[in-house]
């Protein structure tokens, strides 16, 4: 085994400190094994899934999706994170992201897949005593039994907690029976075991079970009719005094609301990686039909404003790839880490991937808005046709749509990121207050025009980056000091503060993944990468830029808003880029290569 | 039943085609290879008859380091253990000698393989192994059944079908619909990398051919649309523009 002087990096932290390139997993660092498990999940889609997409879509074959996931189940694929104990292959948390990803472009049946390797089945993984992984797991990895997830209900959505289903311990104290009514159950149609949260009696909160199908007492509604994913089932679950047997209780009494927020963790980074798959399929599909169209004599990929889209396209997806996989890393090197300090494995994960919340809700919101600007971009390049139900780009931006809903809605992730960080600044686990302390005390002294004390290919960048990180802790700390216990009432301000992290977040991995393939590969070769990490840059100092000023003017007055305005200005002060050449540049590499082929 | 499975290593079938070197080398930057798809399916037969009636799949390749990924997914798909002859593949007769030479040793019951490589398209390597085995060779096979020492199969001739019963060992030049591709699962792949993958050196280094340049086929033209009415014009533009009339 090879050997890295590495430091091991804690969640949320890239806010204050730097982090090296070669410390971080790229990409292009797949092994052979690895990209024959992603190769097996293209070929798994183009053979089985996109030749049935519209048959898929109508609901008219009940037994179509579970068929599919059967044929996954017969290839291992909803085995990956499954230990081998248990009749899984136990790959590690990033070649199951890479997984998500490639069957992240396999439209309503990634939400199946999704939803029962994930939601379905960890909470078993990770939750589940001994003899319940033992009763499950290998029936699930398998997909001889689908899972579903029951969490919300009609009047618990966002506000998972609040939800009214019961469960009451039968007279015998065998059984708990529940009662109640879930929403929006993905695989609710054809699942064999649900996981359910209830409240035990009058509990303060929820707590988690096993239900299968057939202990009775699970009906449900028709089939909902959606706007995009039409073909995943979603479906109304009542639960009328349905006898689940107290050993299907899972973990703790009570331990329900942490079970879903942990599983949700992983559902959300995961989210990303499907996103980013089907990101890079729209972009696949758009370009060659960019080379394809002809008007005014020639192909519509030799317009400017056509080379603006794709590059902008390509850029947003390889930025939240970079951000997608360094993150993954960081959960397996900390698992690995938890796991060498003789934690188990189940609790090493979550602990793991805990660490790692915040860049795991970064991660959602991102990679569900690049998918969004770019399905709405294959839309317009496919003109017409993309309009048309009958080209690919219908069922693409439809499908897209929910990503931004589900999983945490995108609104609450926002928020999410800065209450874990000053969480975590406030237990003192992030210091947060030196360096807010210390911007705060630059913004007093003369400005520094000097130059970069980096040197080499990013200088610029990393000045840059360090200059956001200093924005975003500018604003955070002036708003905690007016607001304290009450900041979360400021959702607005949160959001922008959200905003400004994401994009620095996501812009630092765009540079630390080129600078990591320009180590590897050299300048010559990564020059789109180069101008792809440039455009990336020039338009996260925009959003910083927006975002800071929108949440100064919102609570600052007087010489703290003209303090804090001009350290914003300072803070996002870029040389100007020649945004057309370099997306000419960007867009000509893919439509060279007449597809998305990073 | 011991069967040897020849793989050819070539470009997908997506792959933009360029050359380099004063045309005179493929440009395979950025390409991405694949097991020859006829190659694969008689990989497919071959693993369904091993599964079938027991035995060993082998796979050969001959070929540079580069090639090792496609080997190991021939062996995820299900080969039992590789063979890489390490040399470029400069031509159907040196890549046959190769194949000749191993087969000589290891005395296969069966030597598959795609009817032809989709790089090169020379559709020879099966023929010329078979001669100089002295072993009958017949391609292209669309279906192929083993019972009692005999080979059973269907081979396509122009407008319509040959049926034929050949005795073993036998060369075969395969195409679909002899067998589905298959898809490497996640066991496969895991074990893959496990199975053993022997690299030998060429036998002989003689080759037949000598490569002047590649060319790319002329640009297609644009398309002419002409008036269903005017099929004076039609012809005309068939005789004296086309020159197919």
């Amino acid at each position: 085994m090879e050997t890295k002087e590495k430091t091991m990096p804690k969640g949320g932290e890239f806010l204050i400190k730097e982090t090296a390139a070669a410390n971080i997993f790229i990409p292009e660092e797949w092994t052979e094994e690895q990209k024959m498990i992603a190769q097996t999940c293209r070929d798994f889609l183009e053979a089985e899934v996109f030749p049935r997409l519209d048959e898929i879509d109508s609901m008219k074959n009940p037994e179509l999706m579970p068929s599919l996931l059967d044929k996954a189940g017969e290839l291992g694929l909803l085995g990956t994170s499954v230990p081998e104990q248990y009749g899984g292959f136990g790959m590690n948390f990033n070649t199951s992201m890479l997984v998500a990803e490639v069957l992240g472009a396999g439209h309503s049946f990634a939400v199946a897949i999704s939803a029962h390797t994930g939601i379905g089945t960890l909470p078993i993984l990770y939750y589940g005593n001994e003899a319940q992984k033992a009763k499950y797991l290998p029936k699930l990895a398998t997909g001889e039994w689908k899972a579903a997830y029951c969490l919300t209900e009609p009047d618990s959505g966002s506000d998972a907690n609040s939800g009214k289903t019961k469960a009451v311990l039968s007279a015998d104290g065998k059984h708990y029976v529940i009662n109640g009514q879930k929403m929006w159950i993905t695989n609710g149609g054809f699942a064999d075991i649900y996981i359910v949260f209830a409240k035990i009696d009058n509990d303060k909160n929820l707590s988690a079970f096993i239900v299968e199908k057939s202990f009775g007492g699970v009906t449900m509604n028709e089939e909902e009719k959606k706007m995009g994913i039409k073909g995943s089932s979603t479906r109304q679950i009542f639960l009328n005094d349905c006898k689940v047997p107290v050993e299907n209780l899972l973990s703790e009494r009570e331990n329900g609301f942490k079970i879903a927020v942990n599983i949700l963790n992983i559902g959300r980074i995961k989210l990303a990686a499907a996103a980013i798959g089907a990101c890079k399929k729209v972009t696949s599909t758009a370009v060659n039909y960019s080379n394809e169209r002809k008007q005014f004599g020639t192909s519509i990929s030799n317009f400017g404003a056509i080379k603006l889209k794709i590059a902008e396209m390509a850029t947003r997806t390889y930025a939240s790839e970079s951000a997608a996989y360094r993150a993954g890393q960081n959960i397996d090197d900390a698992y690995d880490a938890l796991i060498a300090g003789g934690m188990d494995e189940a609790q090493a994960k979550l602990k793991a991937v805990e660490q790692f919340a915040i860049e795991c809700a970064i991660l959602k919101v991102h990679g569900s808005e690049v998918l969004d600007y770019v399905v709405d971009e294959g839309v317009q390049i496919y003109g017409g046709m993309g309009f048309s139900a009958e080209g690919p780009m219908d069922r693409a931006y439809r499908d897209a749509r929910i990503n931004r809903i589900f999983e945490g809605t995108n609104e609450i992730n926002r928020l999410l990121t800065i209450d874990m960080i000053l969480k975590r600044a406030m237990k003192g686990e992030l210091d947060l207050i030196g360096p807010a302390m210390a911007v705060a005390k630059e913004l007093m002294e003369i400005p520094d025009f000097g130059a970069s004390e980096d040197e080499g290919l990013f200088a610029a960048e990393k000045k840059v980056l360090k200059n956001l990180k200093k924005a975003g802790l500018m604003i955070s700390g002036a708003a905690v000091q007016k607001f304290m216990q009450k900041l979360s009432d400021e959702q607005e301000i949160l959001t922008n503060l959200a905003d400004m992290l994401i994009e620095g977040y996501v812009a630092e991995s765009v540079m630390l993944r080129t600078e990591k393939l320009v180590a590897l590969k050299g300048e010559e070769a990564c020059k789109v990468q180069i101008d792809m990490t440039r455009l990336y840059f020039n338009h996260a100092v925009q959003v910083v830029a927006k975002a800071g000023r929108e949440a100064i003017a919102s609570f600052a007055e007087g010489d703290e808003q003209r303090m804090m305005l001009m350290g914003l200005k300072r803070f996002t002060k870029v040389d100007p880029l020649n945004v057309k050449e370099v997306r000419r540049s960007i867009a000509e590499h893919l439509i060279a290569k007449n597809e998305y082929p990073f | 039943m011991k069967i040897l499975v020849c793989i050819s290593h070539v470009p997908d079938t997506t792959s933009k085609i360029s050359f380099t070197d004063n045309h005179t080398k493929f440009d395979s930057n950025g390409v991405q290879f694949i097991i020859g798809p006829y190659d694969d399916y008689a990989l497919a037969r071959a693993i369904e008859i091993k599964e079938a009636t027991g035995g060993t799949v082998t796979v050969l390749n001959v070929g540079e380091a580069d090639t090792e990924p496609t080997i190991r997914k021939a062996l995820a798909i299900g080969a039992d253990d590789a063979i890489r002859v390490n040399a470029f593949p400069s031509d159907s007769y040196f890549v046959a000698q190769q194949i000749a030479s191993i087969a000589k040793e290891e005395k296969y019951d069966m030597i598959l393989m795609g009817r032809e490589s989709i790089d090169f398209n020379g559709g020879m390597v099966h023929g010329m192994v078979g001669e100089m085995l002295g072993i009958p060779s017949v391609s292209p096979v669309m279906k192929l059944e083993v019972e009692g020492g005999k080979a059973k199969m269907a081979r396509e001739i122009e407008g319509g079908k040959e049926y034929l019963e050949v005795s073993l060992p036998l060369v075969a030049g395969c195409q679909e619909p002899i067998a589905e591709w298959k898809i490497p699962n996640m066991r496969g792949i895991m074990s893959a990398r496990t199975k053993p993958l022997k690299v030998v050196e060429p036998a002989s280094n003689d080759t037949r051919t000598k490569l002047s340049q590649y060319q790319m086929p002329a640009a297609k033209g644009a398309v002419k649309m002409v008036s269903a009415d005017n099929v004076a014009e039609l012809v005309s533009l068939l005789k004296n523009e086309a020159k197919v009339l």
